[in-house]
């Protein structure tokens, strides 16, 4: 069963990466970063109700994974913000800055 | 009990994880992604994580909320009335993505995994946040520290930029980008 639920995750994991390389627009991006921590949690949660249910590390990395999604949404939507207010760019391909 | 709900919500959750990135309108994207953390979060209560689980979906329905404003507010066709296709480099992604899902599932079956130790206690909640308040204190003032900080640096980044703003970004910009310019003939 164990294997299953990180066939899962995995699977979350793949789609989300599709969607975060594939993707040009920002909020989209966004949608697959979540995707990929979704399958993280899903595996974190496997592993510790399959490998050790004792210890609350498993717990504690879920914890951490939802922190770190917030902080993705929240600094996400407030770079989307701050480069739409200076050049009315929504799209990844229209930031390309930093590309040389 | 855990295998039939995972029959269930697994295949859902996959699914509607891999509609975000078909359906023609962002609306029905958002919908989709909701969907599956949703199904995530059902999985983690049936994994006897009630409080995480619930915690997930909550979160999710909330993030959902706010991703359907900045669609609103940044999407030029929000409702899908026209197909929507915005896509770059499609094939290469999915052959990295097809590639990772293959290298992920054969380390899953090829991997001796070890036996489970030890039972799961009466109340995981509890223990959670035992160990948040112990041993994961660390941890926790870490995660504390960086949420604090992302809000901060989400206000500034999200604020409208103030008069220094009109000296570019390295603030060399001279002379400076005035609304309206000072001084006789103007």
């Amino acid at each position: 069963m164990l294997q299953l639920f990180l066939l899962l995750a995995a699977g979350l994991f793949s789609i989300g990466l599709y969607g975060a390389l594939s993707q040009q627009s920002i909020v989209m991006i966004m949608m697959g970063l979540e995707l990929m921590l979704n399958g993280v949690i899903v595996a974190a949660g496997a592993f510790w109700h399959y490998l050790a249910p004792a210890s609350s590390a498993g717990q504690v990395i879920v914890v951490a994974v939802v922190v770190a999604m917030a902080v993705e949404m929240a600094m996400g939507f407030a770079v989307v913000t701050a480069i739409f207010r200076a050049r009315d760019v929504d799209m990844a391909d229209m930031a390309s800055d930093l590309k040389r | 009990m855990t295998t039939a709900v995972f029959w269930v919500l697994a295949p859902l959750a996959a699914a509607s994880g891999f509609m975000v990135f078909r359906f023609g309108s962002m609306a029905r994207a958002t919908i989709a992604l909701l969907v599956s953390f949703l199904a995530s979060g059902g999985l983690l209560i049936v994994l006897g994580l009630a409080y995480l689980g619930t915690v997930v979906i909550l979160m999710m329905v909330m993030e959902m909320v706010i991703m359907a404003v900045f669609m609103i507010a940044y999407m030029m066709n929000p409702a899908g009335l026209m197909p929507m296709a915005m896509f770059h480099n499609k094939r290469a992604s999915l052959a990295i993505s097809l590639t990772v899902f293959a290298l992920l599932a054969a380390g899953i079956f090829v991997t001796r995994w070890p036996r489970r130790a030890g039972t799961a206690p009466r109340d995981p909640t509890f223990r959670l946040g035992e160990a948040l308040m112990g041993p994961q204190m660390l941890t926790m003032v870490t995660l504390g520290v960086t949420l604090l900080a992302t809000m901060v640096g989400a206000v500034v980044l999200a604020t409208h930029r103030g008069r220094y703003d009109r000296f570019g970004d390295d603030l060399k910009r001279r002379p400076p980008t005035d609304p309206a310019r000072g001084g006789v003939g103007r």
